[in-house]
């Protein structure tokens, strides 16, 4: 199948590698979006599509739809056509607990996931996978497992409804139909292919072999007897950085073969390290980030020191010739964060032509990060032990779709 | 409202910080002050209550003969030249909660003081004894700079000494020295009734009550050192109807107080709308998942019915 061909891994470091494990730019450039796009074989998310989902949800489409964040798709078109004529779908998401350590980058699906839920009314599947970390990042279980926990804490504080959201981790709720399902998926890939997705070798242990099912069938709704009896048609649409698009592919390719409806996808580009190298933020670099346990002082701090700025070494070079926008690191992280249009578009204005200095691009980032971090702690201030295990208990949702 | 001079006087015993106390008519300058109070005591402090341009407020406290530059010290916070000033009378008594004459480093035990920047003369250190007004001033009272950090460390607060008489270059590649110092959240403090628009003709009490809820909310807002404290009243927001519904008439309060000069009706109601829909639902969110949490709680406990 022409999957086959796309999915190879190009080990070769002057491509640009995107999977689940490593996100690196070509030549330590910038990524290649339009490139990716062709090469996985997914589609872009046009403007149409947002004036779609506008007409849809009766609202402003989300600032991560407007500004291109989430640019990519598959089959979006289809679940809206879906949704129009009454059929719902549901929404999968889901979270490697691998750090305590939460920057804003690990936000964005679940920020957009949110305004999906709300937008949409439709219920949200979380999935925890401990099971990955433990194995790929050589955590013991139960190490794995208190990281999950502390990361549904920050999950619910991005404003889910417990009503239409159930969290669960792999290692809690492996097993059951869940397992069936994953046995079903497991038998349709043969070894070859996985190892043509995912560049598994020989030298990889049999646990990350098996773990792809485990990614892959909370898209089949038979996977949640509890909350979907009885709706085996029901879609799935699944919102996630597009280095996740492989476990996916794999899974759209065995869909029919069970019976199910291919999940849809609706995929986001990858948040900038703050220095700007490379492909993406790295929880291992404490400054290459803004963590959401960041003081207002350390994001400003951070902002002024490490954002790469694209503005000219001296004032009256900058004046003249205006900042170079393309590189710059706060107008960007501006227009990932700043909701209102008008403004952006004003200082991306002044700031190219010269008339704005960076100082104060990045006093404007500051404020704007510092009120999101700062609401975002006060939720999480608000999420009990007692809340994790209501979000986590497997349990029915009888007001999902209201 | 806030602490008394008894109860500050107190709490300084209880943590044995030694001070001489004395008392005298009410003084409303150092002049008068050191009329009734001999240098041999200690050193006279001058204090001054700060604003700068973004409502952030700062006491600075000095010996008397220290040269104070507002410009130098504008600068050297990273506020530019002119930007700070003398804080409004309404704010020394919203927020350090003494009377005019009576700014003291003291104050800031005060909760409706927490984000007030305090600032100390190095020079006090050299001094034997140093003299304050214990939060009144018909009494000032003299102690030596330990006790003063002492008490500081039991509020949670680090003592803060610079050296005011510096005036180094403040510049692209010499950031502002004292820029650590501003704090990190401002202060709304609502003009008095007889200054502005038509939403305060209501009377000093009632101005006064509303101002009450921006002090206490202000516990919600993340200041650096109580953390539990921010974590125990985020709490309570989404578990208190009275709370919540204190919160989202502060924050909409607050809006109305930056926003409300002169636009006309719809346009702020409009602005309102889009300021403060996807705030209040996210806070609405939070509050239905506390309800749903207990009662889910409670239902794990609960005892099933008898036959």
């Amino acid at each position: 199948m022409d999957v086959d061909k796309k999915d190879s891994i190009a080990s070769d470091s002057s491509e640009q590698v995107v999977n689940p494990w490593e996100v690196a730019a070509k030549d330590g450039g910038k990524i290649d979006y339009d490139k990716l796009i062709d090469q996985f074989g997914c589609q872009r998310l046009d403007d149409s599509l947002i004036d779609r989902v506008q007409r849809l949800t009766s609202r402003q489409p989300h600032v991560f739809l407007r500004r291109g964040v989430f640019f990519a798709h598959r089959d979006f078109n289809d679940v809206l056509d879906a949704y129009e004529r009454g059929d719902k779908f549901y929404l999968y998401t889901g979270r490697g607990p691998s750090s305590e350590a939460l920057h804003l980058g690990h936000l964005i699906p679940f920020m957009f996931t949110k305004y999906l839920q709300e937008a949409f009314k439709v219920p949200l599947v979380i999935q925890l996978t401990d099971d990955e970390k433990c194995m790929w990042k050589n955590l013991s279980v139960e190490e794995s497992q208190r990281l999950a926990r502390e990361n549904a804490k920050d999950i619910i504080a991005c404003g889910f409804d417990v009503t239409k959201t159930f969290i669960f981790s792999d290692f809690d709720y492996v097993g059951g139909a869940f397992y069936k399902n994953m046995v079903k998926v497991a038998k349709c890939v043969t070894l070859n292919k996985a190892m043509g997705i995912f560049g598994f070798s020989g030298e990889d242990h049999i646990g990350k072999l098996s773990f792809p099912p485990v990614q892959a069938f909370p898209s089949f709704p038979s996977s949640f007897p509890h909350l979907f009896p009885g709706k085996d048609k029901l879609r799935c649409l699944i919102p996630c950085a597009i280095d996740q698009d492989p476990y996916f592919r794999m899974t759209r390719d065995v869909a029919p073969r069970l019976g199910y409806s291919k999940p849809a996808l609706i995929e986001s580009s990858f948040f900038p390290a703050l220095q700007a190298k490379n492909g993406k933020m790295s929880a291992s670099d404490p400054n290459s980030a803004i963590y959401v346990t960041d003081t207002a002082k350390e994001i400003k701090n951070k902002i002024n020191r490490y954002a790469f700025s694209g503005g000219q070494d001296s004032i009256e070079k900058h004046r003249e010739i205006g900042a170079n926008l393309e590189v710059d690191i706060p107008v960007k992280y501006l227009s990932f964060f700043l909701d209102d249009d008008t403004e952006l578009e004003h200082i991306k204005k002044e700031y190219g032509e010269g008339r704005m200095l960076t100082g104060e691009v990045k006093k404007r980032l500051t404020e704007v990060l510092t009120e999101m971090v700062e609401r975002h702690r006060m939720a999480r201030a608000a999420v009990t032990d007692e809340m994790v295990d209501a979000f986590m208990a497997v349990r029915p949702l009888p007001s999902m779709f209201e | 409202m806030g602490f008394s001079k008894d109860h500050l006087l107190a709490r300084l015993q209880e943590l044995q910080i030694d001070y001489s106390k004395y008392e005298h008519p009410p003084v409303l300058t150092v002049e008068e002050q050191a009329k009734y109070v001999s240098s041999s005591e200690g050193a006279l402090s001058k204090n001054l209550f700060l604003k700068d341009k973004k409502n952030r407020y700062y006491i600075v406290s000095a010996m008397t003969d220290t040269k104070v530059d507002m410009k130098v010290l504008s600068q050297r916070l990273g506020l530019g030249k002119g930007g700070i000033r003398m804080a409004p009378e309404e704010a020394l008594s919203e927020l350090l909660q003494v009377s005019l004459g009576c700014v003291t480093p003291f104050a800031v035990v005060n909760e409706s003081a927490r984000d007030v920047s305090l600032l100390l003369d190095q020079k006090f250190k050299n001094q034997t004894r140093c003299i304050f007004h214990p939060l009144s001033n018909d009494v000032s009272i003299s102690l030596n700079t330990l006790g003063l950090d002492k008490f500081l460390q039991s509020i949670g607060r680090d003592s803060v000494y610079i050296d005011l008489e510096a005036n180094p270059v403040v510049g692209k590649d010499q950031p502002p020295d004292l820029a650590v110092y501003v704090p990190s959240n401002s202060v709304v403090v609502p003009e008095l009734p007889t200054k502005t628009a038509s939403i305060q003709t209501a009377s000093k009490n009632v101005s006064a009550e509303k101002t009450k809820p921006v002090a206490s909310a202000k516990p919600s807002k993340l200041a650096g050192n109580v953390k539990s404290a921010v974590e125990d009243s985020a709490l309570l927001v989404f578990k208190n109807p009275e709370k919540f519904v204190e919160e989202i008439l502060d924050k909409t309060t607050a809006l109305l107080l930056s926003e409300g000069k002169g636009e006309n009706v719809e346009a702020l109601a409009e602005t309102f709308r889009k300021r403060l829909t996807s705030e209040f639902t996210h806070l609405a969110v939070m509050y239905k998942n506390t309800a749903y949490s207990q009662g889910f709680y409670a239902g794990t406990q609960s005892q099933p019915k008898r036959p």
